[in-house]
């Protein structure tokens, strides 16, 4: 059988978008190309054991399509850095609550029993780190910092095993860069450079997320031509994104 | 906890607000706080995942997926509200530009110290933004309940792990309004209900009675 009988006019078009937009992405990035992909294609991508950094707060602004992706094909032993574990049936705990996580690093998994339910059985481990502190920790690694000093922390159980350091008569607790091989990053906005627009309290982790990952996968709900985003509403630039997945609004 | 104990601390903590400050509210009992706001003064609220003039839940229907507090409740932005990223966020908080942050509390101690974030073995949320808020705000204002099961929260020494060494600025009960001072707690008012004995009896941490105690 030849598969071009088996399309429907639905997919010819689609196809012939993708196409469109390789073309064009390729083109307007003087041959770096942004690759928009299909949402199977993430499975792909991202192997198991890989750590992962995924953009949200208790779900708002996490790119829900990619987790849903990675939850149907199964894809464990995953390190994954956030700023919590969500719900079970919302973001990051979805890989939770499918037993994906070989670790979290978050600051807060008080709205997800399944978390700390694992955590109690040694069936996951959990690293918990202050907001701010994962925020920054999380800046400084996309920003080529070798690392940060905060006052956050000292003289309770998070400052054991860290340096104290002492700068005019105060005391920082010496917290180091952390980086992932992919950034799973919720967008509202992206053209075809790549360039992201976030929306209201979306925003979060995301664009600290987006310099400190190897690979960086977007899932924008539409993708616009260059040259429509503003460059002050563009919060991340298009340099920094490697692949794009259009989810559509939902 | 009845909900009149819940409204009167609220009511309370409301009292401490000052015009134009920069306000942040942990989830639970300490959210009640800005239905007490008084009328003639205007303060902005921060949520930490991301806000500056945070308004009040939208009516059924307005809500956007995309418009949340700091426990995804969904939320308005008012007039002059600005959203922004998690460091930023927490440089608001850290670098000393927050002029209030109200948290409940699981005990708090003669030297003033919180802990209001695990309980091991049987709790453990995580400390969320608790720690960077306690540490970086111009003042800490713990409200809670005076007792949980009739056990004192206000105790000689926290026996459970601290949110931060530095001493909170006021904590606000159904029952009285304490601040702790270089030399101890200083109990500066009780409430209408209660007695000075009966506060002194619900309460673990040696507290220093003001020689201006009022009722509130």
């Amino acid at each position: 059988m030849f598969p071009l009988f088996n399309l429907n006019s639905f997919n010819i078009i689609k196809i012939a978008e993708n196409f469109m937009q390789k073309l064009f992405a390729t083109f307007l990035r003087g041959g770096v190309t942004l690759r928009v992909i299909d949402i199977e294609e993430v499975s792909e991508l991202i192997r198991p054991g890989s750590t992962l950094m995924i953009g949200g707060f208790l779900g708002v602004g996490t790119p829900e399509n990619i987790i849903d992706k990675l939850v149907e094909k199964g894809i464990g032993d995953l390190v994954v850095i956030g700023n919590d574990t969500a719900f079970e049936d919302r973001g990051i705990g979805k890989l939770v609550k499918n037993k994906l996580c070989r670790k979290v690093i978050v600051s807060h998994i008080g709205t997800n029993p399944e978390t700390q339910r694992q955590m109690i059985a040694s069936e996951m481990e959990v690293e918990l780190i202050p907001q701010g502190t994962l925020a920054e920790r999380v800046r400084a690694g996309g920003a080529g910092l070798g690392g940060i000093l905060t006052p956050t922390g000292v003289g309770t159980v998070v400052e054991n095993g860290k340096r104290v350091i002492e700068v005019d008569g105060k005391k920082y607790l010496l917290e180091l860069p952390i980086r992932a091989d992919f950034a799973l990053i919720k967008a509202k906005r992206c053209d075809y450079y790549g360039n992201l627009v976030y929306n209201l309290t979306a925003t979060n982790f995301n664009p600290l997320m987006a310099l400190a990952a190897d690979t960086v996968i977007v899932e924008a709900e539409e993708i616009v031509p260059v040259g429509t985003l503003t460059p002050d509403e563009i919060k991340t630039p298009g340099i920094l994104v490697d692949y794009v997945v259009v989810s559509g609004v939902k | 906890m009845p909900v009149d104990s819940k409204e009167k601390i609220a009511r309370r903590v409301a009292q401490e607000l000052k015009e134009g400050y920069l306000v942040n509210l942990g989830i639970g009992l300490p959210t009640l706080v800005a239905n007490y706001i008084p009328k003639d003064i205007h303060v902005f609220f921060q949520s930490e995942n991301g806000i500056v003039g945070m308004g009040p839940e939208p009516e059924k229907g307005y809500e956007n997926k995309d418009l949340t507090n700091a426990g995804a409740g969904f939320i308005t932005a008012l007039p002059g509200a600005m959203t922004f990223d998690s460091a930023f966020s927490f440089a608001l908080i850290r670098g000393g530009h927050l002029d209030v942050t109200v948290l409940g509390g699981l005990q708090v101690d003669e030297e003033g110290h919180l802990a209001n974030w695990m309980v091991p073995g049987k709790m453990v949320p995580g400390m969320g933004g608790a720690m960077d808020l306690v540490t970086g705000a111009k003042e800490v204002i713990v409200a809670m309940t005076h007792t949980a099961k009739g056990e004192p929260k206000i105790v000689k020494r926290c026996s459970l792990p601290l949110t931060s060494v530095r001493r909170v600025s006021l904590i606000v009960t159904e029952l009285a309004v304490i601040e702790p001072t270089d030399d101890g707690l200083l109990l500066k008012e009780i409430a209408e209900e209660t007695t000075l004995e009966e506060v002194l009896r619900l309460t673990e941490a040696r507290l220093i009675v003001s020689s201006e105690l009022k009722k509130f």
